[in-house]
């Protein structure tokens, strides 16, 4: 809590902040798992797992692929019209947890619960926290369900066992999604705790996914043609462009995942940044690297993205704390 | 006396604006004290200081022996709080939204359903108990508010603007229900613009202006302090040419006569004189047509007060 300069300042407040969490987890999740809202999503989701892995297999069988990694290939071909799986999340992950939270703290101003709740024996920490690992956790639930859904259908479809090192990628695959949708999840909170409307909060929200979807690539580009002009097409002009550009587009959550996601499921990607032909001396192309080292190429991207939702948590938090709880 | 809630020069602040100013306030254990004043005079500010919800810019607080904002949990354990207009989970039940109250409270399952089956027989919601909130009516709202106090068995329930949107029947209902309370040994403080309607169950008052507390005590004694005399006897009479102003006003005791319209007349005194004002219009030789007390009323005292504040003493 924000503590004014007061008396005794030695004396911290007393017992845990996480009193009380377990109990707002519990009833986040049950309420999250028999609303509406969660209908309608996962009708989406199963619609999204089912309609790709299936396009997917289609092309698979229909094409005799030689690949050793045929299970990894389920998440990322696309058959047109449709995208790739991988692609799908990218955009649907967002919305599950922008839809989750945007109400979250707001939505107990609004019902006049807040203050009722807050005069229970527990701290704001573990209600904010309780709604946010509440989310998460559906979240987490619901992305588990529909990669499950996927691994089945390939099952069943391509009539071979993944092996050991599919799954291994495939389960780091999970988890990145998770952390992916652990970042919006913060936003949405974050949202839910400035703005006294949840209209506006979900469409803050929104308009942030927005912004990394559709137009950060323009800008991106944009900054890139005004700050690195090409003025006589040297390879050094081309190379600085190219490094700006993939720098400011980094910036977006979404390039963090996809790029993870390639990196995961494609075991002969084995650099996320540029490739210079001498980089590639002595390269054997088209072999798999180990799980380790393509676990090595994302890692900075994890980081990135842990470490940018725990500062938006952190901006949430601030808020919340600093809010005057009286309607 | 060891006092339940005891404020020590309590001050709060938002920017320039003080919305507690040096507030004083002791409430004694058992009672139902009621903070009383107009909306903005500070009433819920102070609440939520006692409940460490919010900070105090300066001052103390006690509550049952605990510093609100350094021990917020041993007080919000013991203290049970009914806000302005309460809320509810409305797509879940009654029991549900109790049944979230205990676990937050760290009540044990079994224990817990037991508090909450207790809590709404008390407050007469038992059979609607399995139905959402939000096919719950404003009266239904407000009892369930009570039975969610109830849960953690408190020593001491804050009721923020009760009565505010309840019709009077509803009213009565609840002050009853909050009496029940009171008599249990649960100490009640409660808050409302609505003097009138509390005035009648609570043993001590404060009045707050503007943030501070202008006047602490029993009704009887605020009316003896502002009014000058606690009693309105109303009569009316007639049988006489002229008025009885001047017959009343000669009955030992009485303070003011207002003639108020014809054959009606207010009897302002110290003490119960409706005999004797009886007598007078008789001997007088007129015929008495009514005659009743008005009980003490907070709104007078309060108005009679600012009255005076603003205006300077009245002359008496």
């Amino acid at each position: 809590m924000v503590q004014e300069v007061n008396k005794s300042p030695k004396q911290s407040r007393e017992g845990s902040p996480w009193k009380g969490l377990g109990a707002v987890i519990a009833k986040e999740m049950a309420d999250h798992l028999t609303s509406a809202r969660m209908r309608i999503l996962e009708i989406l989701i199963i619609l999204t797992a089912a309609g790709t892995s299936y396009a997917a297999l289609q092309k698979l069988v229909g094409s005799g692929s030689q690949n050793e990694f045929l299970y990894l290939e389920l998440f990322t071909t696309a058959r047109e019209p449709l995208p790739a799986f991988v692609g799908f999340l990218a955009f649907l992950v967002p919305l599950v947890a922008i839809s989750l939270v945007f109400d979250a703290i707001n939505g107990e101003f609004n019902q006049r619960t807040l203050s009722r709740v807050l005069s229970q024996p527990i701290y704001r920490d573990a209600l904010l926290l309780g709604k946010f690992l509440g989310a998460f956790a559906t979240l987490a639930l619901v992305l588990t369900a529909i990669w499950l859904l996927v691994f089945g259908v390939g099952l069943i479809g391509l009539g071979v066992p993944p092996t050991g090192q599919e799954v291994a990628r495939i389960l780091l695959f999970l988890l990145v999604t998770v952390i992916y949708g652990g970042f919006w999840t913060a936003l949405g909170l974050w949202f839910s705790t400035r703005f006294r409307q949840p209209a506006t909060a979900a469409l803050g929200s929104i308009a942030v996914w927005l912004f990394f979807t559709a137009f950060w690539e323009i800008l991106v580009s944009l900054f890139a043609q005004g700050l690195r002009p090409i003025q006589y097409g040297l390879l050094e002009e081309v190379l600085a462009r190219a490094k700006l550009e993939m720098f400011l587009s980094r910036i977006s959550p979404n390039t963090l995942f996809v790029e993870s996601t390639i990196a995961l499921l494609k075991p002969a990607v084995r650099s996320l940044g540029l490739v210079l032909p001498f980089d590639l001396q002595g390269a054997i192309l088209g072999a798999p690297l180990p799980v380790s080292q393509s676990l090595l190429m994302i890692w900075p991207h994890i980081t990135g993205l842990l470490a940018v939702t725990i500062m938006i948590f952190a901006l949430a938090y601030v808020s919340f704390q600093r809010q005057e709880i009286r309607v | 006396m060891d006092y339940i809630i005891e404020t020590k020069g309590l001050t709060k602040k938002y920017g320039e604006f003080t919305a507690v100013d040096s507030l004083n306030l002791q409430v004694e254990p058992g009672e139902i004290f009621g903070i009383l004043g107009p909306n903005g005079a500070g009433k819920t500010t102070t609440i939520l200081m006692l409940l460490g919800l919010t900070e105090p810019s300066s001052g103390e607080v006690n509550v049952m022996g605990f510093d609100p904002s350094r021990q917020p949990l041993s007080v919000k354990s013991q203290a049970g709080y009914i806000p302005d207009q309460v809320g509810f989970y409305d797509d879940l039940t009654a029991r549900e939204n109790l049944a979230y109250i205990a676990r937050l409270n760290g009540i044990p399952r079994l224990e817990s359903d037991q508090r909450i089956e207790r809590a709404l027989g008390k407050v007469g919601l038992s059979d609607v108990g399995s139905k959402p909130v939000g096919t719950f009516s404003r009266g239904m709202r407000q009892r369930l508010g009570v039975a969610d106090v109830l849960i953690k068995q408190p020593r001491l329930i804050i009721m923020d603007e009760p009565t505010q949107g309840l019709d009077p029947e509803l009213v009565r209902g609840f002050l009853d229900l909050t009496r029940e309370l009171a008599e249990e040994g649960i100490t009640i403080l409660i808050s409302s613009h609505l003097l009138h309607q509390v005035q009648e169950i609570c043993d001590r008052v404060g009045l707050f202006h503007r943030g501070r507390m202008v006047l602490q005590g029993t009704v009887a004694e605020l009316a003896r302090n502002v009014l000058g005399a606690g009693y309105h006897v109303r009569l009316r009479a007639n049988g006489k040419a002229g008025n009885f102003a001047e017959d009343l006003r000669r009955i030992a005791g009485v303070v003011d006569v207002k003639y108020q319209a014809p054959d009606s007349y207010t009897l302002v005194a110290a003490e119960d004189l409706r005999s004797e004002a009886a007598r007078a219009i008789v001997e007088a030789g007129g015929q008495l047509l009514s005659l009743d007390i008005e009980s003490l009323s907070l709104d007078d005292i309060y108005n009679a007060y600012f009255e005076e504040v603003n205006h300077g003493p009245r002359g008496q």
